[in-house]
């Protein structure tokens, strides 16, 4: 893990315009992640985390500033998405939606099913491989999500709240997972959520935004060692303060923008 | 009533109870048709109902073998059969290159929308005159006609399909840089599918109503020739056996485009 930059965010700006009202979903927002660092952005629902990260994942044109990501391997794409179980799609197999980056690409068969098959044994879904979505639970469904993202081998991750519709006990079981596959790769990751808690056990920092406009309001260190679990997170003083300062930013937030 | 104590045997009862309704169901499917046939033929055979326009079942069956026997109704079936696939793929097909088209390009299915709209209402079979004077009394101008129909239901549900795709599967094909052709292939094409059959099997309707008229209309042969010259000479035995056939592929029809349909989406 170097010190380099991979993701540079510069006064990046998004309206949404629409017959004479305009909504400022971003407001300048410039910021630098590191190679091999796992971000969280936490912040209330409408502050714009999503379009940041929909920006950064090429699904959304800034209306101003610029985002460059640092580009390593060659043949490497610099972004994929782990996107919410329902961005799985239902018509491909638990196999095919795996490898469906790799399809996109047009790499060789025997490439896309080295790296599926690896990624499928390593989320456990190896099993499930010429099933359909359909026939998954939940957090079998967000498995694939990760593999997929993961399986592709981008420079960085984009995750946006892949946990949110998981029960407390599946998403334990996942957060840890994800850890696991993460430590294993190394990957920058940019991860979107508005749990505290997932926050707390995942990043090594955590950006909070304000809404609307959305800004990056504050930033904090997640000093605790890894591997991390969620009994230590729990158990740990300075996490418990970190726990208070973000919650009152949030509830702040919340408090004004109902004014 | 004794009290059972055992709550496994309990519920077994209950369930032994919620088989024999299911019994009782499929027999209530099976026996109604039979149960309409008899009391058709009871009826008849008592002139409660007037047997020269309702003669009795058994009758049609005696009429139905003595027409297979001769070979007549063979080729009328082998005829309208032949005039409702070449219709029917006459139309299905173009419906759903048109239709993909349509849901995939806004400025297409923008300059086209109002157009099918404007001629879906116009029923194809008012157009026969013109059609016939066209294509001839043969086969072709049944065909076209059939084709005619049949293109409406299933280009409209084809462009509905794929625009009944959710925005985060395009957006899952986006990131992951699929190009034209696998968005086509992986995405538009199957994720339309399952309302590009409903569309199917709506055509599929419409062929048999449709084939049933255009060879009433202008015709020397098929099922429908059948029921108009049998009706005109008050053979109307000859016409129940040209009604009972519609009925019967139309029956047909539909089961197989359904067994189709569970197969090709198994992962619905």
């Amino acid at each position: 893990m170097g010190e380099d930059v991979k993701i540079r965010i510069r006064n990046l700006t998004k309206v949404f315009y629409k017959k004479g009202e305009s909504i400022t979903a971003l407001d300048g927002v410039s910021l630098d992640i590191l190679d091999g660092e796992f971000v969280c952005i936490v912040g209330p629902s409408g502050c714009g985390k999503t379009t940041l990260l929909r920006i950064l994942a090429e699904l959304e044109h800034p209306s101003a500033g610029e985002f460059s990501i640092k580009a390593g391997k060659e043949d490497r794409p610099l972004q994929s998405m782990v996107f919410q179980e329902r961005g799985v799609i239902p018509w491909l197999t638990v196999r095919d939606n795996v490898a469906f980056g790799l399809q996109m690409r047009k790499l060789p068969k025997k490439v896309v099913k080295e790296r599926t098959d690896y990624y499928l044994n390593k989320t456990g879904l190896m099993a499930f491989a010429d099933r359909y979505p359909k026939e998954l639970s939940g957090g079998m469904k967000q498995r694939v999500s990760i593999a997929r993202a993961f399986a592709n081998d981008p420079e960085i991750l984009l995750m946006d709240e892949p946990f949110a519709a998981l029960d407390e006990q599946n998403k334990f079981i996942l957060q840890e997972e994800l850890l696991q596959i993460w430590t294993e790769t190394k990957k920058t990751v940019l991860f979107i959520t508005h749990s505290i808690d997932e926050a707390l056990l995942l990043s090594d920092r955590i950006l909070l935004m304000s809404a609307q406009p959305g800004r990056i309001a504050d930033e904090i260190r997640v000093g605790t060692p890894r591997p991390r679990t969620m009994e230590a997170i729990r158990a740990d003083p300075d996490v418990a303060e970190q726990f208070v300062r973000v919650l009152k930013h949030l509830q702040e937030e919340v408090q004004r923008s109902r004014q | 009533m004794a009290p059972i104590n055992n709550p496994v045997e309990v519920e077994r009862q209950e369930w032994k109870k919620r088989q024999m309704k299911e019994r009782l169901k499929q027999l209530l499917t099976v026996s109604s048709p039979i149960f309409m046939l008899l009391l058709w033929e009871v009826l008849s055979r008592t002139a409660l109902i007037d047997p020269r326009f309702f003669p009795p079942p058994t009758a049609i069956i005696t009429t139905f073998w003595e027409l297979l026997a001769s070979g007549e109704l063979i080729h009328h079936i082998g005829v309208s059969l032949y005039r409702i696939f070449a219709g029917f793929l006459l139309g299905v097909i173009p419906g759903i290159v048109i239709g993909l088209l349509m849901g995939l390009y806004s400025p297409i299915r923008h300059f086209v929308q109002p157009i099918v709209m404007a001629l879906m209402p116009i029923p194809t079979l008012a157009l026969l005159p013109i059609i016939i004077i066209l294509f001839g009394i043969g086969d072709l101008s049944k065909v076209v006609t059939i084709a005619g129909s049949v293109f409406f239901p299933v280009v409209i549900n084809t462009a509905a399909g794929v625009l009944n795709i959710e925005p985060i599967h395009m957006d899952v094909a986006k990131n992951y840089g699929a190009d034209s052709k696998d968005y086509f292939l992986k995405i538009a094409f199957p994720g339309a599918l399952p309302v590009m059959l409903e569309g199917i099997q709506m055509g599929q309707a419409i062929a048999l109503l449709t084939i049933v008229a255009a060879e009433m209309m202008g015709s020397v042969s098929g099922i429908g020739f059948l029921i108009w010259t049998s009706y005109k000479a008050f053979l109307l035995q000859k016409m129940y056996v040209g009604l009972i056939l519609i009925s019967f592929f139309g029956y047909l029809f539909s089961l197989l485009l359904r067994g189709l349909q569970r197969k090709i989406l198994r992962w619905r």
